[in-house]
């Protein structure tokens, strides 16, 4: 030891040492000097670090910033769609979709589409629509449409785009009673995508107080516990699904038979995060500071939650968001069948159910429209739960 | 290891009669029944005589009995293959269930077969292959596969096939063959109106499957015998068959548990959307009319034959796993 770390007791002199010394305050890190990237990582929190790496997966990145757009604009459905729900063109029923077009002959419009000639085929004594290509109309961007009560709170008629002056503008057709589909499907999204999150949030919580408790008491607890997830797992969802919301009466009205899907949902998808839960919490509970929080008198209540959930959140919410496509495909299946949403209530499903007659859709394609934002939530949700659970592990 | 299959069976019993109390007391929950319909109709065009035909049908079906006296006389009646009254036209459901039972088995046996081969083959190469183009094709079918929904995968083939082929995919058989007995011509028939639903209904499970098996496999052929075996000179062949693929064929047998419900549930609505003469679309017009015999008869049988299934799994993964065998439970 050299003088200056054993350091000089106070009072007693010594003898100068003859070598050199550094006077420059002692740096314990001097060899392995971290430099500012590897200092913000080494001392970024959990939460920061799954971030960053989340972020590094593109797919998973572009699908959230899709979802988030997707929910964004069931906050402001009635915004987007140009008509009402229920806005029925009586001389308008199964028109095709319209196509936007920006020149006219020649010339720059803007966006606009050709006004529909209606005319029937004397044989099959169908309505034959065919754009008029003689008469352009301009759509409307920022403009007055149908009322609506936006959001409970005032009556408003201000619509994103709406139809040109005189005119119609169905982007997606009509269906069987003239409703313009894209207007549907936009207010659709709405309990097509809630009913995921709820039903989830529905699931967790059933799954976190289950599989807790069986997992923090073991015995008797466990095995009933664990006999009821093998039995519902065993058994085929669909099923059990439609045996379940034919079970619920007609009389509900539609809001009532929307909690009680969330609620089938869930009572059906609980016991996969609940087994998860369970395994973790058995062996978390054994590790030293589970026993150091009981033995200083935490009640199970605060050790399951503060201490044992916390180690494996991450995990937890990444596989929640991986079932959340199932509930989602769940309701449409249910809905499409006629056993799921009954109209007024819309979602994808209640429109694919118009699509059940394939002699209909074989002449009106495009009541089939609803599939594609089904399968492009679906995507996007298997991506971005691919990328939370690699992200959701994030010193591995 | 007879023990350990008496046990099994011993324990699907309890359960089967847990499912089979759990569907009906469901199917017979909301209120009213099957006569309600049927008597609301004939009181809408104006028959006279509606209330006392409703009380008629009512007694026929021992509709005024209490719900656990009908649930034990539907329950006793199994084992002597009468499943009670069909409430639609009043004849038994054995007699409407037949036909249907057997189609459904074979669709579903089928699919397992089509699940089993095709990811077998496809999971092996692509996992022998990693990161070739073929790799990637089947790691984009399988996503696919895992992504589209069943049901709007047979609503968009029925649309092709409609609209392009002019073929009609419905049905499990030619016309000529419904209702004639079973013949050569019938099943021949019945085998080629079978791809279409095995496929849709198996393209999920063979994509789970595949990735299961590439995972597992690549998994496999990085541990050190294998490079032992090759260093030793064996053909790369019977190294892959000997060794590494005999551990990762485990989930084959293993996960036929997690696949059969799946495939269940998937051919119910397949052959909703179909229309195939299978228990589906009967299952589902019971549920609607409260039918509860004939609906609780199907769920019977739906949940019957997935324990079946897994008792089936169990007993080959004991056989395979002596881990299993001795009592210890295996960890998935």
């Amino acid at each position: 030891m050299t003088d200056q770390t054993s350091g000089a007791a106070p009072g007693t002199p010594r003898p100068r040492s003859p070598h050199y010394v550094n006077r420059e305050p002692w740096d314990p890190y001097v060899s392995e000097r971290l430099t500012a990237e590897q200092e913000k990582y080494y001392m970024a929190g959990q939460w920061k670090l799954m971030w960053w790496r989340f972020r590094r997966h593109r797919p998973a990145v572009v699908s959230a910033a899709f979802l988030l757009l997707m929910y964004f604009s069931t906050l402001i459905s009635e915004f987007i769609a140009p008509y009402d729900l229920h806005t029925r063109h009586s001389a308008y029923i199964f028109a095709p979709p319209q196509r936007v077009h920006v020149m006219h002959e020649g010339q720059f419009l803007g966006p606009f589409v050709y006004a529909l000639k209606t005319t029937r085929d004397m044989e099959t004594l169908q309505r034959v629509y065919t754009p008029d290509t003689t008469k352009p109309m301009q759509i409307r961007f920022f403009c007055k449409g149908d009322t609506y009560e936006f959001w409970n709170l005032f009556e408003w008629d201000f619509h994103f785009f709406c139809q040109p002056e005189g005119g119609q503008l169905f982007l997606l057709g009509t269906d069987r009673l003239g409703r313009d589909m894209f207007s549907r499907i936009v207010y659709a999204a709405r309990i097509s995508l809630t009913i995921g999150i709820f039903g989830i949030a529905l699931s967790f919580a059933l799954a976190l107080v289950l599989g807790g408790l069986a997992g923090y008491y073991g015995g008797w607890v466990d095995s009933v516990v664990q006999r009821i997830t093998e039995i519902i797992k065993s058994f085929p969802h669909l099923p059990l699904w439609l045996a379940l919301s034919a079970a619920l009466p007609v009389t509900w009205s539609p809001l009532l038979v929307y909690f009680g899907i969330t609620i089938i949902l869930a009572l059906l998808d609980w016991p996969g995060l609940g087994r998860a839960v369970r395994s973790k919490l058995l062996s978390l509970r054994e590790e030293d500071y589970a026993a150091a929080a009981q033995m200083m008198g935490a009640k199970p209540g605060r050790i399951i939650g503060r201490h044992l959930l916390p180690g494996f959140m991450s995990h937890l919410i990444a596989s929640a968001t991986l079932s959340i496509p199932s509930m989602i495909l769940a309701e449409t299946a249910l809905s499409f069948l006629g056993l799921g949403l009954r109209p007024p209530i819309t979602s994808w499903g209640v429109l694919l159910n118009e699509a059940t007659d394939i002699n209909v859709v074989a002449v009106n394609w495009w009541l089939m429209f609803p599939v594609v934002p089904v399968i492009g939530v679906i995507l996007a949700y298997q991506f971005m739960g691919d990328g939370m659970r690699d992200a959701a592990d994030p010193y591995g | 290891m007879l023990l350990f299959v008496i046990r099994r069976i011993l324990l699907m019993i309890p359960t089967l009669f847990i499912i089979s109390a759990l569907v009906y007391f469901i199917i017979d929950l909301p209120p009213g029944d099957c006569v309600t319909s049927q008597v609301d109709e004939l009181l809408a065009r104006g028959d006279p005589d509606a209330l006392r035909r409703a009380d008629e049908l009512r007694a026929i079906y021992n509709l005024n009995d209490p719900l656990w006296l009908r649930y034990l006389e539907w329950v006793g009646g199994i084992f002597r293959w009468d499943f009670g009254l069909s409430c639609q036209d009043t004849v038994p459901v054995s007699s409407l269930i037949g036909e249907r039972l057997a189609l459904t088995i074979v669709m579903e046996s089928a699919t397992i077969v089509f699940i089993w081969t095709v990811s077998f083959v496809i999971g092996v190469y692509a996992a022998t292959h990693q990161y070739r183009v073929g790799d990637y094709v089947a790691s984009f079918i399988g996503f696919i596969g895992l992504a589209v929904p069943n049901f709007l995968l047979a609503l968009v083939l029925l649309y092709v096939g409609k609209v392009y082929f002019g073929l009609s995919i419905g049905g499990l058989m030619d016309p000529e063959y419904i209702d004639k007995p079973m013949s050569w011509g019938k099943a021949v028939s019945v085998m080629q109106h079978l791809i279409i639903p095995v496929i849709v209904i198996g393209m999920s499970g063979t994509a789970g499957m595949i990735r299961r098996l590439r995972a597992n496999l690549l998994d496999e052929l990085q541990k050190q015998y294998v490079t032992t075996g090759r260093a030793k000179g064996l053909p790369p062949m019977r190294l892959l068959i000997k060794y590494p693929l005999r551990h990762a064929i485990n989930p084959f047998v293993a996960d036929i548990g997690g696949l059969l419900p799946d495939v269940i549930s998937g051919s119910v609505i397949v052959s909703v959307v179909l229309s195939l003469p299978t228990t589906g679309p009967m299952l589902l017009g019971a549920l609607k009319t409260q039918d509860v015999n004939l609906a609780a008869t199907f769920l019977l049988f739906v949940a019957t034959l997935t324990v079946i299934g897994m008792l089936i799994s169990d007993l080959a993964l004991a056989a395979l796993d002596p881990r299993i065998r001795f009592g210890a439970t295996s960890e998935k």
